[in-house]
């Protein structure tokens, strides 16, 4: 067999690689609820139902894919420019720690609404200075980043963990380890009646939109593809490769630091280190599901966010673990990947 | 079964497709013992995938190739090599870091075991390299050898293991004049002794010199084959290009003020000088040409002319003016147009739309952006305008630049630069890897350009387009750049000498 590239990447392949990915990887998550004794027809459905078969399970799948959106967004912003962040999971939970901080209290007595846009401003920020550090590493010394970002995720939640055992630790909780909890008035106002589903929503879709207007439109989002696709030609063509990636950090971290302040004040409340199942990890499988485009990651995040709320309903039924969700979504990455290599090369014989 | 008498090689009706591309069409090719054959056409003719198939990197679609009347089986190197097949990349493929002798049996484990036989690897390489002319110190570490000295070392590898049918991809391209006369001494040594060689070309002087036999391709098909003896450079440009061809000739005109002048400049990095005081001036109306062989120097000139790097020392002045702190687009806005070496590493970008690459290096200025927002629309009118005034083909606005072919990329490139008529333009191996007919249209352009009073720095290694196009010519050799002198009375054997760092005021005289 000979591997050989294709002259040309052909527009179906394009289209069809994120579907085919994740029927196969379906088809082999399908293998594991055999083996764990299940009916696998029966499991599908499940899962199915258990995402969108209800008004409560349709805004809890939307609930779950707010965040996942963002740190899609995120990972995809950055990748796109070639700036392998790893690192969405700890600046989602270093943007969690600066709403929690500064939104336990009010001591300027600002109006609610004010004190949340200044909340979700912080978070972003918190996200976004956490991932300079690692690119002023790789401008400086060529220093991986993929290792830097990576590494930072779990000195993060270290750091948060020390934060909600001490300084921040909420004294009514009953000895959990969580933080005290965001001002009521500065928390996100559900929009659906009777259900957890909060203004986060409409946020992480605003910026999915916003993100896609600022690649397809804005110099800076020509210059950012350029400088990912081709440093040196980016470089000849004048583009400041340094500040072009500076301003690409900012808007990947900002985003995944919004995650997390998001997450905080619409969903959870408060900071603990079981904030995030993963969300930053998952956010590379939303955003390489989408061809690392904005919209797209809105879809991705909404598949994710339905395998795992669905597999839950699935466990609960069928006493499947519902770790099978983690599994399937983490899968659809390696699918992802061999169909995007399929996309680009064929294979003959030789 | 080895014949005795069958030829060295044949190869029958090899087809090779890519896609909806046909690189090869049924070539049959043959090539006797002790016979040198050239292996002539254009880029993408389909002679380096002829070769690739030959060596096994690719798998033909259809036909066969014999060695000594042995079929070797399709997309196998190794079959390749043990049948007695070596070949020469255009690119190298040694590691510097080890000694001539080191990356000579480097790959070869299984001939002596465990252990390496280096004495006698060593013996036999001295051994060779008398009988064919090809002296290399086999201890010296590759990296330090010159460019030509490397290609030995590929040589003699390739005859280390027994090769009886050597192929080279373009062996002069990196090569001094006097370089290329000393390979091609050696390569007829090789053929006396009975070995057979290919060899790939799209110059035709070395052809009809260094050639017994010259076979042309073009679009994947043979479209002709000469006995060296018995044809005419004009017959061998008609057959490779398909029709006549007529590069533009340069009219006199008077040179202007200058509009580029470089002063002393110095680049040093990693305690290495690779631009050692080198100063030109470049007047309106002219065509200055600098000429030297890859590595001395050119590209550090050119990146700092472009605005890419700064010089340790030494000045650049554009039109009277120095730029305190040059970058490529202050350098572009101050009137100068860019053509880079590569087209593909430097001069584009393959997935980026032809409108993207038009207007990359100016899309900060008014004309294609605002505050935030690119005008899509008038860099789209502009990537039209730029394909209907420089007759690029096939060439959508929305269209992904890679899909272009190499002479319509370059049209781009030059046409994105002379489009608002720059008064200076630096151009780096404008034609380097075009066709005939798309370097006659870069040469049109370029001489248009010299008309309207533009002053153009060609940096070129093509010693004919140096000739044809350049009013007068420096030489770059070791960082240092000799002094200008006219053109007019110089031919390639002089512009020879000077690449090689001769002193110029006796070569000139």
């Amino acid at each position: 067999m000979i591997v050989e590239r294709r002259e040309t990447r052909p527009l179906v392949l394009v289209v069809l690689s994120p579907v085919i990915a994740v029927a196969v990887a379906l088809a082999l998550a399908g293998v594991l609820i055999a083996l764990a004794g299940a009916p696998v027809l029966d499991a599908f459905r499940a899962i199915a139902v258990g995402a969108f078969g209800s008004r409560l399970a349709a805004t809890e799948t939307l609930l779950r894919a707010c965040p996942l959106i963002l740190t899609g967004l995120a990972v995809a912003v950055a990748f796109r420019a070639r700036l392998w962040n790893i690192g969405a999971e700890g600046q989602l939970y270093l943007g969690a720690l600066a709403v929690v901080t500064l939104g336990f209290s009010n001591p300027l007595g600002l109006p609610g609404p004010l004190l949340a846009v200044l909340l979700l401003v912080a978070g972003a920020l918190a996200g976004a200075l956490l991932l300079l550090g690692p690119l002023a590493l790789r401008l400086r010394f060529g220093v991986d980043e993929v290792v830097t970002t990576l590494l930072l995720n779990f000195v993060v939640v270290l750091l948060v963990s020390m934060m909600v055992e001490g300084p921040l630790k909420d004294p009514l909780a009953f000895g959990w380890p969580r933080s005290v909890p965001v001002l009521g008035d500065a928390q996100l106002p559900k929009i659906v009646e009777r259900s957890r589903l909060h203004l986060g929503l409409v946020i992480a879709l605003g910026a999915a939109i916003l993100v896609n207007l600022v690649q397809s439109r804005f110099v800076f989002g020509l210059e950012a593809k350029a400088a990912g696709l081709s440093p040196r030609a980016a470089a000849f063509a004048g583009v400041p490769i340094g500040a072009t990636l500076v301003k690409v950090a900012l808007l990947s971290g900002g985003l995944a630091g919004l995650a997390g302040a998001v997450e905080v004040m619409g969903n959870r409340g408060y900071v603990s280190t079981d904030l995030s199942p993963g969300f930053g990890y998952f956010g590379i499988v939303v955003a390489m599901l989408a061809n690392l485009q904005p919209l797209g990651a809105v879809v991705a995040a909404l598949f994710a966010a339905a395998m795992f709320v669905g597999s839950d309903a699935m466990g609960r039924q069928l006493g499947v673990p519902s770790f099978i969700a983690d599994v399937t979504v983490a899968l659809c990455l390696l699918t992802m990947l061999l169909a995007l290599f399929f996309s680009s090369y064929r294979l003959r014989r030789g | 079964m080895t014949s005795r008498t069958a030829p060295a090689l044949e190869m029958t009706g090899i087809a090779k497709r890519f896609g909806a591309f046909t690189a090869l069409d049924g070539v049959d090719l043959e090539l006797a013992r002790g016979e040198i054959v050239a292996l002539l056409g254009e880029n993408g003719a389909g002679k380096t995938t002829l070769m690739n198939v030959l060596f096994g990197h690719y798998s033909a679609d259809a036909g066969e190739v014999r060695v000594f009347g042995e079929t070797l089986p399709a997309g196998r190197p190794r079959a390749a090599i043990r049948a007695g097949v070596g070949m020469v990349h255009q690119h190298f493929t040694l590691a510097p870091n080890l000694t001539v002798v080191e990356n000579v049996v480097a790959g070869m484990g299984h001939l002596s075991g465990l252990s390496l036989n280096l004495p006698a690897a060593r013996a036999k390489l001295r051994e060779l390299g008398r009988r064919f002319g090809l002296a290399v110190d086999p201890d010296a570490r590759v990296g330090d050898l010159s460019v030509g000295e490397a290609q030995r070392v590929e040589i003699l590898k390739s005859l280390f293991r027994d090769a009886r049918i050597l192929v080279l991809d373009e062996p002069t391209a990196v090569l001094t004049p006097a370089e290329g006369e000393t390979l091609f001494a050696t390569l007829r040594l090789m053929a006396k002794d009975g070995l057979s060689v290919i060899f790939i070309s799209h110059k035709l002087g070395e052809v009809l010199t260094g050639a017994d036999r010259v076979v042309v391709l073009r679009g994947g098909r043979m479209v002709g084959m000469r006995a060296t003896r018995e044809t005419s450079r004009e017959e061998l440009a008609e057959l490779m290009v398909g029709r006549r061809v007529e590069r533009p000739e340069r009219r006199e005109r008077p040179a202007g003020a200058p509009v580029l002048v470089a002063r002393d400049l110095t680049l040093r990095r990693g305690g290495r000088t690779l631009l050692d005081k080198a100063g030109f001036e470049l007047r309106a109306g002219e065509i200055l040409g600098l000429i030297g062989v890859s590595g001395n120097g050119q590209k550090p000139l050119a990146d700092i002319l472009f605005g890419l790097e700064a010089p340790s020392a030494g000045t650049v002045e554009i039109l009277g003016q120095t730029p305190a702190r040059p970058s490529p687009r202050d350098m572009v806005r101050r009137g100068l147009g860019r053509v880079p070496e590569d087209r593909h590493a430097e001069g584009s970008i393959g997935n980026l739309t032809l409108w993207e690459n038009a207007v990359l290096e100016r899309v900060r200025e008014p004309r294609f952006s605002g505050r935030f927002l690119v005008r899509r629309g008038a860099a789209r009118a502009f990537a039209a305008h730029l394909a209907s005034r420089f007759d690029i083909r096939g060439a959508a606005p929305d269209k992904r630049i890679r899909l272009l072919s190499g002479g319509n990329m370059q049209k781009l490139i030059l046409g994105r630069n002379l489009d608002n008529e720059p008064p200076v333009l630096v151009v780096a191996q404008p034609t380097r890897g075009l066709d005939e007919g798309a370097i006659a249209g870069v040469h049109a352009r370029l001489l248009e350009a010299r008309e309207r009073g533009a002053g153009i720095l060609l940096i070129s290694e093509d010693l004919d387009e140096v000739l044809r196009l350049a009013d007068r010519a420096v030489a770059i050799h070791a960082g240092r750049l000799s002094a200008a002198v006219p053109t007019a009375g110089l031919d390639a054997r002089r512009l020879g000498l000077m690449m090689a760092g001769e002193d110029l005021g006796r070569v000139a005289a």
